[in-house]
């Protein structure tokens, strides 16, 4: 197009807007171009493609691993969060009256919202059904098991504090055997899990890195072998943003297909967890199910994946397109 | 025109190409035919006096321009350039596809191409499946195929033999006829001589001579 044409038809509108729309026309047509010939350069070299998408893909499916695998304990730990109790084991020679009364007492006191009485027997009738050890346990003259009564602390949350106060004065009474307190060790699981959280960030910022300079030497490598091209292209009139296209669109497809192979190494990783896990969540009575990757999430490692390619091949053109003159 | 090193690749040159002309540029190796033909097509840029082609004053022509500008001109090369992982009809349809023409119009184009050069049978073949002179003929086919202003060859038939040559000077000439100047760099002087057309002889960097040699009766 000719830019005397261009203002001549400036001049009349209808005739502007078809100019319009043949240049977008012209410009999807071009994007379609670079898009389908990327994806045949993609396939025409079917081994090295398909190596560098698995180091890629290895490199997203690490990092997804390790936050699954957070997704799936902090799962877990938020169930056991709102029971957080104290749980009283009272002396062996307490018996079930007097162990009803001191949960009545202790529900008074100012610190505690409530308190729930299980009884011996009530104890053993329900370990005998859980544990498997039912005919063991028959065969014991008496109950081994203790009254147990769990507090539920006002505070618990609001003041740490208060709550270590209540336990050692729990712990004080004599009916009182031992005082459990269920939070300590969850409260550092917690902290262990922000731990193991940064470290994943950590993790997944030298990976994109990693898959930035894969990308980026594979395009790099991609520009060296069509050099007689490009510079053919730069002759014959090829806008840099032409030339540029295809590059970046490979990246595309790198960044889409790796994401997918990431995707893919998840679920296998999954698939050799999920019996063990199993196994491991009856024992805790617990059915428990490994939480799989959700569509929002699927959807994040692809947008991410692809954003990494197009990144990684939009450096590598940059540095070294513009390199590259018609001789 | 200064290359890095200080040596004038061409000197006080003063010449004008008519539109529609055809003409040869000859001389030794060095004498600066190249680097005309890369001034023109704005491959290197000048750094003294004017050039003005098809119109344009190329000291206005800003970088980003030059792809724009590049569509005016076909090109073709001694060691002709084709890309060898692609098929004839690929490697013909590159200015077109560059310039962003729909399919319909770059098959019809590129058959009208290979057919003018006769080798439209072969338009799913590759480059190295074809001989010296078929492969020098694409190179033809996709100098013109855009229908340029002006074609410029740099020694197009220096790996041919005479009568290769010969043909592919006449197939200039046909183009030249339907309007698209030409300019051609040579050092094939007895054939050059044989077409009856002006020719400009540098030597180191000037012009020598430029006229239309009749030799031939």
């Amino acid at each position: 197009m000719k830019p005397r044409n261009l203002k001549k038809n400036i001049r009349s509108n209808k005739s502007f807007k078809n100019e319009l729309k043949r240049r977008f026309d012209m410009w999807l047509l071009q994007h379609a171009q670079a898009f389908i010939f990327s994806l045949g350069q993609y396939i025409k070299t079917p081994i090295s493609s398909i190596l560098t998408t698995m180091v890629i893909g290895i490199s997203l499916a690490l990092p997804a691993n390790f936050y699954l695998l957070l997704d799936n304990i902090r799962y877990v730990s938020s169930s056991w969060d709102d029971s957080v109790q104290i749980t009283l084991f009272l002396q062996t020679d307490i018996d079930e009256i007097r162990a009803a009364e001191l949960a009545n007492i202790l529900a008074e006191n100012n610190n505690i919202s409530e308190t729930h009485l299980i009884k011996r027997a009530d104890a053993l009738v329900e370990y005998q059904k859980l544990s498997g050890f039912a005919d063991a346990l028959n065969s014991l003259n008496e109950n081994p098991l203790p009254n147990v009564i769990l507090v539920t602390p006002t505070y618990a949350d609001v003041n740490e504090a208060t709550t270590e106060a209540l336990i050692k004065e729990l712990e004080a009474l004599s009916e009182v055997d031992s005082a459990q307190y269920d939070k300590r060790w969850l409260k550092r699981l917690l902290y262990l899990l922000d731990v193991v959280n940064r470290l994943i960030v950590v993790l997944s910022t030298f990976l994109a890195i990693a898959v930035l300079l894969i990308v980026g030497n594979t395009i790099r490598l991609s520009i060296d072998n069509r050099r007689s091209e490009i510079e053919i292209t730069k002759l014959f009139g090829g806008t840099d943003r032409f030339i540029q296209r295809p590059f970046l669109y490979s990246g595309f497809w790198y960044g889409a297909s790796s994401s997918i192979i990431a995707w893919l190494l998840l679920i296998i990783s999954m698939r050799m967890l999920d019996g063990p896990v199993n196994k491991l969540a009856k024992l805790y009575n617990s059915d428990f199910q490994l939480i799989g990757l959700s569509l929002g999430n699927m959807l994040i490692l692809l947008a991410s994946g692809i954003a990494l390619g197009l990144l990684g091949s939009w450096i590598a053109v940059k540095r070294h397109l513009r390199a590259i003159e018609p001789t | 025109m200064n290359y890095p090193g200080g040596n004038e690749a061409l000197r006080n040159i003063n010449l004008h190409i008519e539109q529609g002309a055809m003409v040869y540029i000859t001389g030794r190796s060095g004498a600066g035919k190249s680097t005309l033909l890369r001034l023109i097509a704005l491959i290197d840029r000048h750094s003294r006096g004017q050039i003005i082609v098809n119109g344009q004053n190329l000291e206005r022509v800003r970088n980003r321009r030059i792809p724009i500008f590049r569509r005016h001109i076909g090109f073709m090369f001694q060691d002709h350039r084709l890309l060898n992982d692609r098929t004839l009809f690929d490697n013909v349809a590159l200015p077109l596809v560059i310039a962003g023409y729909r399919h319909q119009e770059v098959r019809k184009r590129v058959q009208a191409a290979l057919d003018k050069v006769n080798l439209l049978p072969k338009v799913n073949s590759y480059p190295m499946a074809l001989s010296g002179g078929e492969q020098q003929r694409v190179g033809v086919a996709r100098a013109v195929v855009h229908r340029p202003a002006i074609l410029l060859a740099d020694e197009p038939t220096g790996n041919l033999d005479p009568a290769l040559s010969w043909d592919t000077m006449n197939l200039f000439e046909q183009f030249n006829q339907v309007g698209v100047t030409v300019i051609i760099a040579s050092h094939d002087i007895d054939m050059i001589s044989r077409m009856s057309k002006r020719i400009i002889t540098l030597k180191t960097g000037r012009i020598l001579t430029q006229n239309v040699m009749t030799t031939e009766t």
